[in-house]
């Protein structure tokens, strides 16, 4: 079945607690190599049927509706998986 | 900062001088045309894009209280030489300090965070912790206890349950990874804050006086230092965009900029200045909330030897692309800055390194009466810092009395039909006790650590949430919030009487004495001349009363705004008040723990259903007048409920106040399921009500105490030598049931289920229950 792969990342302005987390983490192991670390969340999601026009712009409407918070996050990618 | 139309060159001051046609985007930014002008005039030519952006900050209605300023002299004008006794810091610090004896101070303070919150409840209710502890640290003392005052719209609004969820969540976020216990607070429901919820937090720290610390920058030659986390593009424009404005006004410049906070980097930022401040390595220091660095070194500079020297080139950054105009007005979370004396600068930075936090020097204080930035070597800021921070536009709004006030006074509850018969009171009793608002907030309040640090003698549900200072002598204080907004509707100078006399209340019945006063002012627009009147009504009403209960206000907030369209809310101004005792052991529980005690009421009722829980939930009525409030009487009560405890003849008591009589019994029930057997008879013929009156009249100055039986003579006696009004009406029993004798009885059963399933119903299962 397709599969529609949402990418959220916290919008590049925005402080990201977890991926400076990370980064503290990487300098402590001596990976010295980085300068930043930013999380985002990855959403899969299985389409019953066909990914027709429709489908997609439903999930479009989701993806800024729901699985991002776009005060604070960005919708950065949307992808069709076969 | 620049539009199409203008290259992007930097704005030095040189060029500022030399372009004085420049068109500059300062309405977008907020400002008024004639303030713009007045920036013109005050520094002889245009100001430089940087300049702008800290004038269009500092100045916007958050940062400069330009339209409260002349009502708010009023708390600094009131006051006696009793008041002042135990006030070692007053307003316009970060927040006010209080001596509590013992070489023990307390410093507390409650704020604003609503707009955020509705826009991002989650992250805007977590910074609106992390703002109010940095005020706290910024004091030297060690934050111990957060508290929230909450009002939300509608319960079934389906928009509520996202504004609340976030809220809540957020706020237990912050405050449970900081480690901090939340000792209690309100949470309202009402249509009037649908699209503008109301978030005040409040925090309260502890220090011993000689940690005493001011946002001063005194000292030519002495460092300026930025500490905590890196400046971000966050909250850029959030002080005056967000906390200034109508969210109706939105373009493309006013989008919402709100910031992320990280609880653990400022958990170590409060370990790092308490290290700091014990070791004496800083002269002043500030933290930086609203309007970033454009305030932060605005306000040290006017608060000291008057100038400073910035190097904006040394800020730390998260994002390398910031322009100097938005770092100036960056609102990034977890930042404090310092005034370091050269000789002790590497033992301040030891100790910054020590906690992993991050630092750079940015400049010093200098004596030329002058704040300059620098950036890439060139001048872009040079300015007196007091025009700044201290010397912004004042205004004389206009104020109308509200022309549609008179037929709401005029409309009185008291000839609303009341229930007769048992049966139809305890329908109306069921209905009151499961009310949004009277109803049981432990969906809240569970997803909030109450008890860590070990000190918490009491929470929510009590009156006031208690803490334990000092661990060898039981010194403690006790804190409560609260506002009527209803009240404040009908009459707003009254209804800000009412508030203080309720906290003040509050916490006299916890034990405690009541000490000192925060203020967090919710209104609707200022440019609203009804609002207006509205504002400054409550702050003589609040000024008033602090005068006669002689109690200071040692700080708070304002925030206008507060509307929906142009549907102001009920003007809200919430009242915090802090008591000590010198024991937290002597604390009086709000809740019955033994059975065969008498129950006493304390206090006369009166037929004053107006703004009433009861009109409001049975008949949907809002109008009239407020009850009548004798602030003497506040006093004796509360000298009496002290004098009561000093004797052991307390053992529990619990405040009057929405929903009556009948709601504090049953919350005193319901605390640890002591039943109880009440007859209302004498208090029907001496005060001269009926019983439905008796059971949901909020008439104020009364408290329901229980005496053991043993003292009861003398518990009698202590009301009558003080000619205090004092019935006894019930006494506790074993079962968890209220009887109303001759009226109807609620079972353990009825109770709980009427009084817990409201919120689980709309907001899902109650943590931890």
């Amino acid at each position: 079945m397709p599969t529609i792969v949402v990418e959220v990342m916290p919008k590049a302005e925005i402080l990201d607690p977890q991926g400076k987390a990370v980064l503290g983490a990487l300098g402590r192991l001596g990976k010295t190599g980085y300068s930043g670390v930013r999380i985002g969340k990855r959403f899969e999601l299985t389409v019953d049927g066909e990914v027709t026009d429709a489908v997609l712009a439903e999930v479009r409407e989701l993806a800024d509706d729901m699985l991002a918070n776009t005060v604070i996050e960005d919708v950065v990618s949307i992808e069709v998986q076969p | 900062m620049t539009d199409a139309t203008t290259p992007a060159v930097l704005d030095t001051v040189a060029n500022a001088a030399a372009t004085p046609e420049r068109q500059q985007p300062y309405a977008a930014l907020g400002l008024k045309p004639d303030e713009y002008e007045r920036i013109k005039e005050i520094l002889g030519r245009r100001p430089t894009s940087g300049e702008l952006a800290m004038y269009s900050v500092m100045w916007s209605e958050h940062c400069s209280y330009k339209s409260s300023k002349p009502y708010l002299r009023q708390f600094g004008q009131k006051v006696t030489p009793a008041m002042k006794k135990n006030l070692m810091v007053g307003m316009g610090e970060n927040a006010g300090v209080t001596d509590i004896g013992d070489g023990w101070a307390v410093t507390f303070k409650i704020e604003s965070h609503n707009h955020p919150s509705y826009i991002e409840p989650f992250q805007g209710a977590a910074t609106g912790v992390g703002g109010i502890v940095r005020d706290i640290i910024s004091m030297g003392a060690r934050p111990v206890a957060v508290m929230d005052a909450l009002r939300f719209g509608r319960i079934d609004d389906p928009d509520t349950a996202r504004v609340v969820h976030g809220v809540v969540a957020g706020i237990s976020f912050y405050s449970n990874c900081l480690g901090l216990p939340n000792i209690g607070g309100e949470t309202y429901f009402d249509s009037v804050y649908q699209a503008n919820p109301l978030v005040n937090a409040l925090a309260v720290g502890v220090l011993r006086h000689e940690d005493l610390h001011l946002a001063n920058a005194r000292g030519v030659g002495n460092r300026v230092v930025l500490f905590g986390a890196r400046t971000g593009g966050d909250g850029i424009g959030g002080a005056s965009i967000l906390a200034s404005d109508t969210f109706a006004e939105g373009g493309p410049t006013k989008r919402p900029a709100v910031q992320v906070g990280d609880p653990f980097a400022e958990k170590v930022l409060i370990e790092c200045c308490l290290e700091l401040f014990r070791l004496g390595l800083v002269e002043g220091i500030q933290d930086l909330g609203a309007a970033g660095i454009s305030c932060a070194t605005s306000e040290l500079a006017s608060n000291g030897d008057g100038g400073m020297f910035i190097e904006l080139d040394s800020v730390l950054l998260r994002d390398p692309t910031l322009t100097a105009e938005e770092i100036l007005m960056s609102e990034s979370q977890e930042r404090m800055m310092a005034v370091v004396e050269p000789a002790k600068l590497d033992a301040f930075l030891e100790v910054v390194a020590k906690w992993d936090v991050e630092t750079s020097v940015l400049g010093e204080v200098t004596d030329t009466g002058r704040l300059v930035i620098q950036w890439h070597g060139e001048e872009i800021v040079n300015v007196d810092p007091r025009t700044v921070a201290v010397d912004g536009p004042v205004y004389d709004r206009p104020v109308a009395y509200p022309a549609w006030l008179d037929a709401v006074q005029a409309d009185t509850a008291s000839v609303l039909e009341r229930p007769a018969g048992g049966e139809q009171l305890k329908l109306q009793v069921l209905r009151l006790l499961g009310s949004a608002n009277l109803a049981d907030k432990r969906w809240v309040t569970n997803q909030y650590d109450s008890y860590v640090l070990g000190n918490t003698a009491l929470t929510f549900p009590d009156d006031g949430g208690m803490v334990r200072v000092d661990e060898e002598t039981g010194l403690g204080f006790a804190v409560a919030t609260d506002a009527n907004g209803r009240w404040c509707y009908l009459d707003p100078y009254q209804g800000a009487r009412l508030a203080l006399a309720e906290a003040y209340r509050n916490v006299a019945v916890t034990g405690a004495t009541p000490v000192a006063v925060s203020d967090c002012l919710n209104f609707g627009s200022p440019e609203n001349p009804e609002v207006m009147w509205q504002f400054s009504r409550a702050v003589a009403g609040l000024s008033d009363a602090c005068l006669d209960l002689e109690i200071p206000v040692t700080g708070g907030n304002v925030s206008f705004y507060n509307q929906t369209g142009d549907v102001p809310i009920h003007p809200t101004p919430v009242v915090a008040v802090l008591g000590t005792i010198a024991d937290v052991a002597e604390r009086i529980p709000s809740g019955w723990q033994d059975e065969g005690q008498n129950i006493y009421l304390l206090g006369e009722t009166r037929l004053e259903l107006d703004g009433s829980a009861w009109a409001g939930v049975v008949h949907q009525h809002l109008g009239g007048l407020p009850p009548a409030v004798n602030l003497d009487r506040e006093r004796a009560l509360a000298d009496l409920i002290a004098a009561g405890n000093a004797q052991n003849l307390i053992s529990a008591a619990h405040d009057l106040s929405d929903g009556g009589l009948i709601q504090a019994l049953a919350e005193s029930v319901l605390r640890f399921g002591i039943g109880a057997r009440v007859f209302l008879g004498e208090v029907l013929e001496r005060d001269g009500v009926d019983i439905a009156t008796a059971l949901f009249s909020e008439s104020t100055g009364r408290v329901i105490v229980s005496v053991p039986r043993e003292d009861d003579v003398r518990f009698r006696g202590l009301c009558e030598g003080r000619g205090f009004p004092v019935v006894r009406i019930g006494v506790t029993d074993a079962g968890s049931a209220l009887e109303i004798q001759d009226q109807f009885t609620l079972s353990a059963a009825e109770l709980v289920d009427a009084h817990r399933a409201t919120l689980p119903e709309r907001f899902g299962a109650v943590v931890g229950a």
